[in-house]
């Protein structure tokens, strides 16, 4: 019990701000809010999933990758593939000139469907590419690079490629991928409709949780000595490697950990929103996810969560009020967050919540450090001898 | 090919050029076990180059390392880590924004794969290591406090610790006491003569008076190259020395 509150929680300062947080999420917000409203931070929640892949991967790992959109529309698109199918049944399509294969194909004088569209007819082929297909894709692009030394901007700079690659060759392949459009008109889950409320209700739950799921097993993977590793690897590339660990498998890991993670969050999108298209893969979704993680504190699993919700509650807010300045605001943001707060609103919270009465309650760690409880430990030691 | 030896690191024929110009060059030398060794030289004598080639920064142009009769230059850096060689850099690297014990726990020799330091736990012995280098190191006071605000002396130390922590068979220490105190420069080399004990150690060094506390035998490098090699005395009194290095 105690290894789990320890390395899954975080000790005492990490388990208050779950628990926090997962009140909030799972009792708090769908007693308050109407299902609209809900869905809506259900739909958050599922960037959440790649804002806590930048924690991992950015704010420990150091690697800033530009493209976790890639990872989080391959699950989307995984899961939007399996969904399309089943709402393409013959009977649904057969005013089509080939009835049973999804309407955009037949749009696009497709007759058959195609060869890598086919295994995505079993519900388990689709959970299981939403798993390994992102992991694969980052371990190749990981490899490859992480293997030959390249890294920072660099690394940076070929993600972005990567998701404007992804985007092109999805808007390019209309008649095996949707095009612009994306795949759309999604209904049943192995017959469980997904658009009506109690779906909607029951979806939102689901996503939370895995939320708070990820968020535990990234805990267990930052509070283990590979934590530990990554942040030395951030500071001392060198020393690392000169202490005998092969530090490209560590950023090869924790790359492909992090597509996992960012897909996970693509597949939920697709479920509760009904739809996935190229416009979450490409570029700016990709930035504006490094943005969530930014403001929210590159440092923080739970604080990114905050941020994600603010920035995208700003969003909807801003963006209908004053479309075009948006995108300026956004940027200014990100400018500011970086130059002012760069440990985002988890920084500020750890700087100012001591200050606060109540809240001082929740910061105080009953951790002892490592090094007090070792000399503790093995003066207890000693005297037992 | 040479035959197999008793000496502990046999570097035979190294060379290395970059574009052309031979940082190292037919360079033939041998440790022994439980030797120190301090190699001094002017700058660009090639002393951090052959640190480099050794521990596998730098790759040989030609010539072989042999490790306890194992040939080290086609090993991965971390391969030859793992082989029991350790490497100070000449400006401390640590990580700034651990703690001096997880500093020096983050270096303990197992949970060294992906996999291995997801699941690595510490133990009694680990916790023991961490705390005797500690002491070693003058560091006991300060195992909580963030490496980062150390002073630049107690960095050093820390980064022989960490080094100590893996327990390497050949230790290689790229000026040492560059920027420290008198004081510091004292206690230094008595960490130094304590940590040789049972293992072979290599010491890069500008600084003659410290040299003079430590070495027994010195290899005087220039221009890629042996140009002395001896006991204290004997390089001090080498006209070819004096000439290119000393009487400076």
């Amino acid at each position: 019990m105690s290894f789990f509150y320890e390395r899954f929680l975080g000790g005492k300062n990490g388990a208050y701000g779950f628990i926090i947080l997962a009140v909030l999420i799972l009792i708090v917000l769908p007693l308050t809010l109407d299902l609209f409203r809900l869905n809506l931070i259900g739909k958050y929640l599922t960037y959440a999933f790649a804002a806590v892949s930048l924690v991992l991967l950015w704010g420990y790992g150091g690697i800033l990758s530009l493209g976790q959109g890639v990872f989080f529309g391959l699950g989307g698109y995984a899961m939007a593939m399996f969904l399309k199918l089943e709402a393409s049944d013959p009977e649904n399509t057969a005013i089509q000139s080939t009835p049973g294969i999804p309407d955009f194909m037949d749009w696009n004088q497709l007759t058959e469907l195609p060869w890598f569209w086919v295994p995505f007819e079993h519900l388990w082929v689709a959970i299981l590419a939403i798993l390994v297909v992102p992991a694969v894709f980052a371990f190749i692009i990981g490899y490859s690079m992480f293997k030959r030394r390249v890294g920072g901007v660099y690394f940076a700079i070929i993600t972005q490629v990567i998701a404007v690659i992804l985007t092109v060759l999805i808007v390019g392949q209309q008649g095996y991928t949707g095009g612009i459009n994306g795949i759309t008109d999604l209904r049943t889950l192995n017959g469980w409709d997904i658009r009506v409320d109690s779906a909607k209700y029951i979806l939102y739950f689901v996503n939370a949780i895995l939320l708070l799921s990820v968020i535990c097993i990234s805990r267990f993977v930052l509070t283990s000595k590979f934590g530990r590793l990554l942040l030395a690897m951030k500071d001392k590339e060198d020393r690392v490697r000169f202490s005998g660990y092969d530090v490209s498998n560590f950023k090869i890991f924790i790359f492909c950990l992090s597509a996992v993670i960012a897909a996970i969050g693509g597949a939920m999108f697709t479920l509760q929103v009904g739809f996935m298209s190229p416009s979450f893969v490409g570029i700016v979704p990709s930035i504006e996810m490094v943005i969530f993680a930014a403001v929210g504190g590159r440092m923080s699993l739970i604080g990114v969560v905050y941020g994600t919700l603010i920035v995208n509650l700003g969003k909807t807010t801003f963006s209908e009020t004053f479309p075009e300045v948006w995108l300026f605001l956004m940027g200014g943001l990100f400018i500011a967050v970086v130059m002012f707060f760069p440990n985002g609103l988890a920084g500020i919270y750890e700087k100012y919540a001591s200050k606060i009465g109540f809240l001082k309650r929740f910061q105080d760690s009953g951790n002892k450090p490592a090094g007090a409880a070792a000399l503790e430990e093995k003066a207890k030691s000693q005297g037992a001898e | 090919m040479s035959a197999s030896t008793d000496f502990l690191l046999a570097i035979e024929d190294l060379t290395v050029s970059f574009d052309g110009f031979k940082a190292v060059e037919d360079l033939s030398m041998y440790i022994d076990k439980n030797e120190l060794r301090v190699i001094i030289g002017p700058n660009g004598a090639g002393k951090t180059t052959l640190l480099d080639l050794i521990c596998g920064k730098t790759k040989s142009s030609s010539g072989s390392i042999k490790f306890k009769n194992s040939e080290l230059t086609k090993l991965a850096e971390h391969e030859i880590v793992r082989t029991g060689v350790g490497r100070k850099f000449q400006t401390p690297s640590i990580y700034e924004n651990l703690t001096v014990y997880e500093n020096l726990e983050v270096s303990y020799p197992e949970g060294r794969s992906v996999f291995g330091s997801l699941f690595f736990q510490s133990d009694d012995k680990v916790r023991d290591t961490v705390l005797q280098i500690a002491e070693d190191i003058q560091l006991l006071d300060a195992l909580d406090t963030e490496a980062a605000v150390l002073s630049h002396g107690q960095k050093q130390w820390l980064e022989i610790g960490m080094l100590l922590m893996q327990d390497p068979e050949l230790l290689m220490l790229d000026e040492p006491v560059a920027g420290m105190s008198a004081k510091e420069r004292d206690e230094t080399a008595e960490l130094l003569n304590r940590i040789c004990q049972n293992r072979s150690v290599i010491v890069i060094e500008h600084d003659m008076e410290f040299v003079k506390k430590i070495a027994r035998k010195v290899t005087v490098l220039h221009q890629g190259k042996i140009l002395a090699e001896g006991d204290m005395d004997k390089v001090q009194n080498d006209e070819k020395v004096i000439e290119v290095y000393l009487g400076h």
